[in-house]
């Protein structure tokens, strides 16, 4: 017997090692100039909340890069949806739409892992080690990926055509992505400002991925806020896919 | 054992399906005819769950597709009309992953799909990356797919669209072989010689609804047994005999040229409906 999210998991992982080699390259790219323009560059120069600039990034890069990667199984979901139509096999069989969404959230946790992974390889070549030992920092980033693959699978559903799923990107992951706290304390922004970003899952995330890479007392409500706008997503999500039947 | 009851299917501002009949028996090979738009694929949608119906109710083996969806579908294999195999995954991952979907347990799986693989001429391409299949392999490999469950309702939504005639010929006696091995096959389809060949029994649907239900042999031998095409001006007309005889008789009397052939279901369709299938 084997459990239907065992084998929509299992596909997207198949999938993922064909890809790995790509996937791995094109991961690193991003962080690799982040870590040279802002960090390399900066480095030294300019303190942060007591941190050089490039410690006080890779926190940051790691709550980004989590959200962008966990974000993106919305577009293998809706290639897989509306040009290979694989999403009507999953829909013809005798499977849950839990388990469909409970597949495809772990395969986008599991690539937000993995670009992870490949920030916090490349930021040892800059000298840079923060504590990853902390359980709460990899509960943090587990919780931003958790929300954003959750969310990704959601809207993933509602669009109707691909160019529909960029125009998302392009107006809620992009903005997030510069004013989540990534690459600026929020704190430093005017109080109007802060009041929106911490609206923001990604300002909560890069809060608390920080916190814990630097050992300071973390913020359990940005835990708690992640857990509930994740469970939020995930259950919308389930939804979503029960009305994707037209 | 199929069964549908009042099947209705509103779309924004269209009436697809109008109050669909209709009776499938346990092992039988029925075809559902029509042209493009008639709502072939509509039904089948519904059917296997793909698509919510507006109203009406559908059984298969006695079991709702609504209300007790997961037991329904496990009944069901499903060959869509469109190509809907991961390319990226060889041959085995995609049924390996079929078999997971529906339940099966490693060992079946692996038993299955060797014994699956050979049926359809394709045991040798197993390790095989989709993307390296010619279109009627892929066309086999999505029957297998299909089959893999062992399902008791095989449904075929125009399973040998576009391919050349041989491998459609190979096809449609692998078709036979699945219901010869007594699984109820429900094929849709607008190749008249593929539901002539083919099935028991034929359902003409036109514009959302069923306008002629009975074997291929009564529903042509309404018109008769042989035919005469002319070309008059711009428009063919055909006229129908009873035998070859009466046809010769009045090719007598003829001056104009004309094709002798023998009716076919695209006639008892025509004549039903005014319109050709495809």
């Amino acid at each position: 017997m084997t459990y239907g999210w065992i084998a929509v998991y299992y596909r997207e992982l198949l999938i993922l090692r064909r890809r790995l080699t790509r996937l791995l390259a094109s991961m690193s790219v991003s962080p690799l100039l982040y870590f040279i323009a802002f960090g390399y560059a900066m480095g030294n120069e300019v303190i942060i909340e007591g941190r050089t600039y490039m410690e006080f990034l890779i926190p940051g890069l790691v709550a980004m890069s989590g959200m962008t990667h966990a974000f993106a199984i919305a577009g293998d979901v809706n290639i897989s949806r509306f040009y290979w139509h694989i999403f009507e096999e999953f829909q013809a069989a005798p499977i849950s739409n839990l388990s469909y969404v409970m597949g495809e959230v772990l395969a986008g946790i599991t690539r937000a892992f993995i670009s992870v992974a490949v920030i916090l390889v490349l930021s040892l070549f800059f000298g840079v080690v923060l504590s990853y030992h902390n359980p709460l920092f990899w509960i943090a980033a587990f919780l931003n990926s958790f929300v954003f693959a959750s969310l990704a699978v959601g809207l993933a559903m509602i669009v109707k055509s691909h160019a529909d799923q960029g125009m998302l990107t392009s107006f809620v992951i992009t903005p997030m992505a510069f004013l989540g706290g990534t690459f600026f304390p929020v704190d430093r922004l005017p109080v109007w400002a802060q009041k929106i970003l911490f609206l923001l899952p990604l300002t909560h995330a890069s809060k608390a991925i920080r916190s814990a890479s630097f050992d300071n007392p973390v913020h359990y409500s940005s835990y708690l806020l992640l857990t509930g706008i994740g469970l939020a997503f995930f259950l919308i999500s389930i939804f979503c896919v029960n009305r994707a039947r037209d | 054992m199929i069964r549908i009851e009042g099947l209705n299917k509103y779309y924004k501002g269209l009436h697809a399906l109008k109050g669909i009949d209709l009776h499938v028996a346990q092992g039988a090979l029925f075809s559902y005819l029509g042209p493009n738009g008639a709502g072939k694929s509509t039904t089948i949608r519904i059917l296997t769950g793909l698509t919510k119906a507006t109203s009406g109710d559908v059984y298969l083996n006695d079991f709702h597709i609504s209300r007790d969806r997961v037991k329904a579908k496990q009944q069901c294999g499903l060959v869509p009309q469109s190509i809907n195999l991961d390319q990226e995954l060889t041959v085995f991952e995609n049924l390996n992953i079929h078999g997971m979907l529906f339940h099966m347990p490693v060992k079946k799986r692996m038993e299955r799909m060797d014994a699956l693989l050979a049926y359809v001429g394709l045991l040798e391409r197993k390790r095989d990356l989709v993307k390296h299949l010619s279109g009627g392999m892929r066309r086999r490999l999505m029957i297998a797919r299909a089959l893999m469950h062992a399902p008791k309702i095989l449904f075929l939504d125009e399973p040998t669209v576009g391919l050349d005639a041989s491998i459609r010929r190979r096809i449609w006696a692998l078709i036979k072989k699945i219901q010869q091995n007594g699984a109820t096959v429900f094929l849709t389809t607008h190749y008249i010689e593929e539901a002539e060949f083919l099935a028991q029994r034929v359902a003409f649907l036109d514009e959302g609804r069923i306008v002629a239900m009975d074997t291929p042999h009564n529903l042509m031998s309404q018109l008769g047994s042989w035919a005469i095409d002319r070309i008059m001006e711009n428009e063919m007309e055909t006229v129908y005999f009873p035998t070859r005889e009466a046809a010769k008789e009045y090719i007598a009397r003829q001056e104009e040229s004309f094709t002798l052939r023998r009716v076919n279901l695209e006639d008892a369709f025509l004549l039903l409906t005014g319109k050709k299938v495809k």
